[in-house]
């Protein structure tokens, strides 16, 4: 016991130590990115209403004369220490974006990735069981369809059915424009600020709201989850120590969820975290489709409004959000499978 | 293989613990179906042995799982298969569910692969122990686990580790101490050292042989290493197409094999003696369309002409032995049946 804990916490470290370089990758190649861009960020998104003095003027502000390298070595120095800068065109801390929409895409990338698992998982061993009969069929179809529709696609579609024809649920926003006030602000999660206040109709309300974003984006990475469970428990459920547990007379709904069901999820672990980066790039289609206010919704904006540094921040932001979470999921599945530890 | 332990040459009293009745196992094609069990008899009373060989595509892994219950759901199975007094191909699947890892165990040939590599070795115990005997405490299953492993060679400590910690070896005995823990009445072992070197094996068949007398089940043991055979088993049955064409104490059928197919799988094994290397021509029989009469007439050296018009069905010798061969009723073949079967040419090609 002793011996495989200081294993997983050593496994950590070294894992950690390994995230470094990737960080340090991923903010040049976003640093370069933006500098790649032709024009310089300031008359990008402002030159069209200032004049040149006053153009210059903004450019020194910013750093924008600077040498390059300077400010490269600036924005890592920013980033490190928490600082992502400020936009240009509105001048906000990329900090107070995160800080006032952030919640609000953290709400809906969790709710969608709950609806996945939901989806998925059961789905896929369901498939898994009944393989090559009718049921697994339709199930894999759907799989297949779900992963390859786009997600404005399917929230168009979710919106129309159940907003407009069904008239069952909202399509836009986070709260109806009369209840988002009432919601007192102390996680700046709407949803749980809303169960926090005890106010159980402000909570029905914005639950009703996240429904249709949720599953649009949940169904983008439900298909891969699908396929994913199925093939591996198929895998699984072939192997030799499912056989063994059989042959020990272990009980057949044992054997499918401890053996094959456990071990088929090892893989599954991975591909999810994976598929963090797929759900980030859809929540921005499927924000701009429900009008969610999150962050996906600014970059849009500020990128509408050619504003560099906001979108640099901003993609700065997801990059790192993208490579916790991988450590995060390396963390789990070493946790899950004891073989991956040092 | 040096020293062979002591065999029992006493005759067993009382009712087996094992007993198979004119067994048929078979796998449904489009076609002929692929008889691979053909009709076996074989008892295995308490503490014995009994050795099972025969070249590979016999129909000795089959008849092992069969006798379990444990074959994919295309195979179909006729007959009787007595353990303990309850005929296991007449049970409903739940019971059948129930005894295995109870009373029925089974050693597999690679013990590399059959633990569970996310689950402690320990909890492989508690959850069969749990299944099999729900009354007992948590402390109780723990200390059963640390016996049966403790007798194995592996201390207590290493109850938290994973597979992937232990060596082939030491994960066999983990396995036979999965298989023994609950003192089952039939362990099949299936080739269980094939898959380890040799100074492994000799350990194995050192607990087998140990266990015989300390658990009281009856073993079968398939593997194809005549070696193994005379070591540890105390009966052995040669199996041919699906048949056991001979059957009886190890001592005697080595000395004096009663069926030419015994003989020639003998003298196929190498020893310090060889001088060359001896082999049977020809191949094992398609199981979907074996040849008429006795089936391992079209390989037999001594085959007669009424070996391919009839089957000799089973015959007691003198030694002993059970055997299933015309040169065993030879007062009842006709002087013409007698003559040599002429003309048999197998072919490079059919050996190949």
């Amino acid at each position: 016991m002793a011996r495989s804990s200081r294993s997983l916490g050593l496994f950590i470290v070294a894992r950690l130590i390994l995230a470094v370089p990737m960080v340090l990758i991923l903010l040049t190649v976003v640093f370069l990115l933006m500098r790649v861009a032709p024009g310089d960020p300031v008359s990008a998104a402002l030159g069209a209403h200032l004049s040149e003095a006053q153009l210059e003027q903004r450019r020194a502000a910013a750093g924008f004369d600077r040498p390059l390298i300077v400010q490269y070595g600036d924005y890592l120095g920013g980033v490190a220490t928490g600082d992502f800068g400020r936009t240009i065109t509105d001048n906000r801390s990329i900090t107070q974006i995160l800080v006032d929409n952030g919640g609000a895409t953290l709400t809906l990338t969790v709710a969608a990735l709950l609806v996945a698992v939901i989806l998925g998982l059961p789905l896929g061993l369901w498939a898994a069981r009944r393989r090559d009969k009718w049921d697994d069929l339709v199930i894999r179809l759907f799989g297949i369809v779900t992963f390859a529709a786009p997600v404005f696609f399917v929230g168009l579609l979710l919106q129309l059915l159940f907003g407009k024809t069904l008239g069952w649920l909202p399509t836009s926003g986070q709260a109806a424009p009369i209840v988002a006030p009432t919601v007192p602000e102390k996680t700046h999660i709407l949803l749980l600020d809303a169960a926090l206040s005890g106010d159980w109709s402000a909570f029905d309300d914005v639950f009703r709201h996240l429904i249709l974003p949720a599953v649009s984006l949940g169904l983008l990475v439900t298909g891969v989850l699908i396929r994913l469970s199925r093939v591996n428990v198929i895998q699984t459920m072939r192997s030799d120590y499912v056989e063994a547990a059989r042959a020990r007379g272990i009980r057949e709904g044992a054997v499918v969820v401890r053996h094959a069901l456990r071990n088929a999820l090892v893989p599954v672990i991975t591909v999810t975290g994976l598929q963090v980066a797929l759900l980030l790039g859809g929540a921005v289609l499927t924000e701009e489709t429900f009008n969610w206010p999150g962050v996906g919704n600014q970059l849009v904006s500020y990128l509408n409004g050619r504003d560099y540094t906001a979108v640099q921040g901003l993609i700065t932001v997801f990059a790192l959000v993208v490579v916790v979470v991988s450590l995060l999921i390396d963390i789990v599945n070493a946790l899950v499978d004891p073989r991956i530890r040092y | 293989m040096t020293t062979p332990s002591p065999v029992s040459t006493a005759v067993p009293t009382g009712e087996p613990r094992v007993r198979v009745r004119d067994l048929r196992i078979w796998y449904g094609t489009s076609g002929a179906p692929v008889r691979a069990v053909d009709g076996v008899d074989l008892t295995i009373h308490a503490g014995q042995i009994v050795a099972l060989v025969g070249e590979s595509g016999c129909g000795k892994t089959t008849l092992g799982r069969g006798i379990l219950g444990l074959l994919p759901p295309a195979a179909a199975t006729d007959g009787e298969v007595v353990v303990d007094g309850t005929d296991l191909l007449r049970l409903p699947a739940r019971r059948l569910r129930a005894m295995r890892g109870d009373k029925l165990g089974l050693v597999f040939q690679e013990p590399m692969t059959r633990l569970d590599p996310l689950m402690r070795v320990g909890d492989h115990f508690d959850e069969l122990l749990r299944t099999h005997r729900p009354r007992l405490s948590r402390a109780e299953r723990e200390r059963q686990a640390v016996d049966i492993l403790r007798a194995m060679g592996i201390p207590a400590s290493r109850l938290r580790q994973y597979p992937h910690e232990f060596s082939g070896g030491m994960r066999q005995r983990i396995m036979i101490a999965l298989t023994l823990v609950l003192r089952p009445a039939l362990v099949v072992a299936d080739e269980p050292t094939t898959a380890l070197d040799v100074l492994v094996e000799a350990q194995i068949l050192k607990i087998l042989a140990e266990l015989r007398s300390s658990v009281d089940c009856g073993m079968l043991l398939i593997t194809h290493n005549l070696g193994i055979v005379l070591e540890a088993a105390d009966r052995v049955a040669v199996m041919y197409a699906g048949r056991i064409v001979e059957e009886g104490d190890v001592r005697q059928v080595f000395a004096h094999p009663a069926h030419p197919y015994t003989r020639e799988l003998l003298r196929s094994t190498i020893s310090l003696t060889t001088t060359e290397l001896h082999h049977i021509p020809g191949s094992p029989p398609d199981l979907a369309d074996p040849p008429p009469g006795c089936r391992f007439h079209p390989r037999c050296p001594d085959a007669m002409r009424i070996c391919p018009n009839s089957d000799p069905g089973d015959v007691d010798t003198a030694g002993g032995q059970r055997v299933a061969c015309w040169l065993h009723r030879l007062d009842e073949v006709a002087p013409a049946d007698r003559e040599p079967l002429p003309d048999r040419e197998i072919s490079v090609a059919d050996e190949a």
